[in-house]
């Protein structure tokens, strides 16, 4: 790296003077910082001299191109998170933290080891989302709704959620009568996930957040087949209860 | 007077050059800690660290590709170590409320929204794919790009694919438009939203031109060019849709319902598109594979039904959809990395893959790319853990979680499967301000062995090498300390691809950086050197190419280091072919005096090699047998 500076610098004393001012702002600009870049601003290539080209924006298939101003290509005004986008967010952490409650019923209540898995892995996966969503909130500066928020008296139920009632039913249950409430349960709440992806989706405006957009995908997959490992589940514990 | 500045400017160049460098050093390299460990964050003038290559251009993003208040996107406070590895259960705490709700920030909502993504190549051209639209570069000196075009249609991911004129490109988001337009879609049904892939004139360059837009029910996540070898008149797009659903009523035929509830779903299968060359506007979906069906029971939802794989184990995304598909049409074959599997395909009918094989893998979350090594008979798969947003590189993740798992493809009397041989993560632990993953790569031609330049998010880019299945080996890495200090911003390297002589890689949110390598202990100069070599046309790395090296005297040598290494050949051998090589690249043309002399040498040693290689066994054999090969045709060449 030194040497290719000397080396650089000798070259250059022989040279007459407008090449040497070429040669040199691309010298200071490019060779020593190309040579070993760390901690260094990236260099300024040639467009810092030649403007820079045009922004192109295509039209519709078959239709002309054309040219546009960097704060219209720039302009996401539009598609920004909306209040849907909010409400969405906001009311699938309580919605998720209703799941988690009846996961931790689990160990107490159920004689069965998939019933255990099944627990664990709902646990684990609504907790992580629980978090991504609390951060999706954080970062635009929006209201995270507290962890009890969707237990308190007179709480807005998300579709699909257990009523306090529903609740208290199914804690007081054990054994097999609780692995059929919580199975009910939990394919009603999954299916209630479910509604609340496509009603973002039919929201004008809505779900064209990146985050969001990807999110909300993943929900719909995901609860979909769950739903559909609960149903074979909960079959076969109804046929071993008539037996 | 002029002299004397001019001397100065010089000085002060050779005393800028000294400071950079004692900066350098500064950069921790004490005893065993790894060079890429403590580098100072930064947007624009991170620490940054590189072991046996070259950075030799970084670009930032052009204008229009960057939110203008806040070029370096929009940060979120790290998340906390626990739960972080999905093992352990945290408490439910929410972080803080902050003080009040802010006034309505826009520019601080889609902070993904101008994410740099995929890369293709054709020419001198680099297209850099852009969740907002792409730009083309000219690499003519990959030393110094040159932006040629900025091309502004949004829809993510933007993941592009070129054929001659062509240019392909994903759409999976709800605010994509036929029309390119950035005001998104406001009306949940609409014929103005375009979810799917678009294809452009590129002849002209400077101002491409949209030809085509080929909706499809999930958009398009991924695709892959798919050259059918018996047909020159089409070529096929393999597009992996991972989005939701939409609606019947915005696209005939869509259903995001379950296998049970709609045999028709348009889950559980990928988009076949037939792009007729002549007429690249009549592009239309042919066929909507289900190539996750248990062939036993019909069950179009045949394999990974979603969760963990014991205690302790990864929990694997359910296998509904493809994220990425590397198809190599010369072997016929096609990796599937698809959600909760790993598939093998028979793509000699491009329209009607089949399925070999499928694997499952207890420490992967998401299958999500693939590669082969140029004889088709290995297969690196990534694992995205944590979808590329997220630190997965800490010292706290296990180093078989987030990374690849390299398998072999063994012929069996069941035909083709694959077997597992081992893992790799890029091994230097990353902050929790850097999300880092496993992400896309290719191959470095050298012969002789199989390497691959990878990226890594926030955690760089590692070269390794994988001729030995079971036991991948790092040669070469760069990295960048994170964009922040406290707070995360998405960022790093999406692809990193060798194309034509150099790396190429492109980063979500800093620009575009290119590097060459250097030679060390693990790669000999007459390695590189037959790497540079290989020149092509075209390159879409998720369409693999048969590369085929030239009779050259770098492509034996680097053949004679290799076998050096493993101290397989005879030194006085190595001299002879040395000497032999030299006098040949001396000649001028074949009617040269000494021409039949060296013909002789070359095709004695040629003789030579091949007895060994009968001797030999493995790698060695395989090496020995193409040295000889390649030195009988660069004395075939004298004949000419």
């Amino acid at each position: 790296m030194r040497a290719t500076c000397v080396s650089l610098w000798l070259t250059l004393k022989g040279q007459i003077l407008r090449v040497f001012v070429i040669v040199l702002t691309a010298a200071a600009g490019t060779s020593c910082r190309s040579a070993s870049p760390r901690g260094v601003e990236p260099h300024v290539p040639d467009q810092a001299r030649d403007a820079p080209p045009p922004i192109v924006q295509p039209g519709a298939p078959g239709e002309p191109s054309k040219v546009i101003a960097v704060d219209k290509a720039t302009d996401l005004s539009q598609v920004e998170y909306t209040g849907a986008d909010i409400k969405f967010m906001q009311g699938m952490i309580g919605h998720h933290a209703q799941a988690v409650d009846m996961v931790a019923l689990i160990p107490t209540h159920t004689n069965r080891e998939d019933m255990r898995l099944l627990g664990k892995r709902i646990d684990l996966s609504q907790q992580d989302e629980i978090k991504m969503m609390q951060r999706w909130l954080e970062v635009r500066g929006q209201q995270i709704p507290t962890p009890g928020a969707h237990r308190m008296h007179g709480a807005v139920l998300m579709p699909g959620m257990l009523t306090p009632e529903e609740m208290e039913q199914l804690a007081a249950a054990k054994g097999s009568e609780f692995d059929r409430l919580f199975l009910e349960g939990m394919i009603k709440h999954h299916g209630g996930a479910i509604a609340m992806v496509s009603d973002l989706f039919n929201t004008p405006g809505a779900g064209q957040d990146v985050e969001i957009f990807a999110f909300a995908s993943d929900v719909d997959a995901d609860q979909r087949m769950e739903i559909d490992r609960m149903g074979a589940m909960l079959n076969a514990i109804l046929k071993e209860r008539q037996q | 007077m002029r002299s004397t500045v001019v001397k100065l400017f010089c000085l002060s160049a050779l005393v800028a050059c000294v400071v950079i460098e004692g900066a350098a050093q500064q950069v921790p390299a004490v005893g065993t800690i790894d060079q890429r460990v403590g580098l100072k964050a930064g947007f624009r003038d991170a620490g940054e660290a590189a072991k046996n290559m070259e950075h030799v251009a970084s670009l930032p993003k052009p204008e229009g590709f960057f939110d203008p208040t806040a070029p370096a996107g929009r940060g979120s406070p790290p998340e906390s170590q626990a739960n972080a590895n999905g093992r352990q259960n945290a408490p439910n705490t929410p972080p803080t409320n902050p003080p009040g709700p802010p006034p309505f920030d826009p520019v601080a909502s889609n902070r993904l929204g101008f994410t740099n993504s995929d890369l293709a190549f054709t020419g001198n051209h680099v297209i850099v794919g852009n969740y907002h639209g792409f730009n083309t570069y000219d690499v003519e000196r990959p030393n110094r790009p040159k932006l040629l075009a900025s091309v502004v249609c949004p829809g993510g991911q933007g993941d592009v694919s070129v054929h001659g004129n062509l240019l392909f490109m994903s759409v999976e988001q709800t605010r994509g438009r036929l029309d390119c337009g950035t005001q998104g879609v406001q009306t949940p049904v609409s014929p103005e939203r375009f979810r799917g892939i678009r294809i452009f004139d590129i002849s002209d360059v400077s101002k491409p031109k949209q030809l085509a837009a080929i909706q499809t029910c999930r958009g398009s996540h991924t695709h892959t060019l798919v050259t059918d070898l018996n047909d020159k008149s089409n070529i096929y797009v393999y597009g992996s849709g991972t989005g939701a659903v939409r609606s019947a009523e915005e696209l005939a035929e869509c259903s995001g319902k379950d296998a049970k509830e709609d045999p028709n779903t348009s889950l559980f299968s990928i988009d076949v598109i037939q792009v007729p060359l002549a007429a690249p506007q009549n592009a239309k979906i042919v066929n909507r594979p289900r190539i996750f069906m248990d062939t036993a029971s019909g069950n179009i939802a045949g394999l990974w039904q979603g969760g963990n794989h014991g205690e302790g184990t990864q929990t694997s995304r359910l296998t509904n959809q493809c994220h990425d598909i590397t198809v190599f049409p010369e072997v016929g074959l096609a990796a599937g990395a698809c959600s909760g599997n790993g598939i093998l395909l028979d793509i000699r009918d491009p329209k009607n893959p089949v399925r070999l094989d499928q694997v499952t893998d207890k420490s992967f979350a998401y299958w999500h790319s693939a590669t082969f090594n140029n004889d088709g008979t290995k297969v690196i798969f990534t694992d995205e853990w944590g979808g590329g947003g997220r630190p997965r590189c800490r010292s706290i993740d296990p180093p078989t979680w987030g990374g690849d798992a390299i398998f072999d493809v063994v012929d069996t009397k069941d035909g083709k499967t694959l077997k597992f041989a081992s893992y790799y993560k890029m091994p230097a632990p990353q902050t929790e301000q850097e999300n880092c993953v496993a992400h896309n790569g290719s191959l470095i031609p050298v012969p002789g062995r199989d390497i691959m330049v990878q990226a890594w998010y926030q955690g760089g880019l590692s070269v390794f090498d994988f001729s030995d299945t079971a036991k991948p080996v790092e040669i070469a890495f760069f990295d960048r300390g994170p964009i922040d200090a406290k707070n995360m911003h998405s960022g790093g390297f999406w692809s990193t691809y060798w194309y034509n002589g150099a790396i190429y890689g492109s980063e979500l949110t800093r620009g575009v950086d290119v590097f060459r390598l250097k030679p060390s202990e693990y790669l000999t100069q007459n390695e590189i050197d037959a790497a540079m070599l290989i020149r092509n046309e075209e390159l879409n790395t998720q369409e693999q190419k048969k590369i085929t090296w030239p009779a050259a005297s770098a492509v034996a040598l680097a053949y004679v280091d290799q076998l050096s290494r493993s101290k397989s050949i005879q030194p006085e051998r190595v001299r002879a072919l040395k000497t032999a090589l030299e006098r040949a690249d001396a000649l001028r043309s074949g009617q040269d005096r000494n021409a039949a002399t060296v013909r002789d040498q070359l095709d004695t040693l040629a003789g030579q090699f091949e007895k060994d290689a009968a001797a030999a066994d493995g790698r060695d054999a395989a090496r020995l047998r193409s040295l000889a090969e390649t030195i009988k045709a660069r004395a075939a060449r004298l004949r000419a």
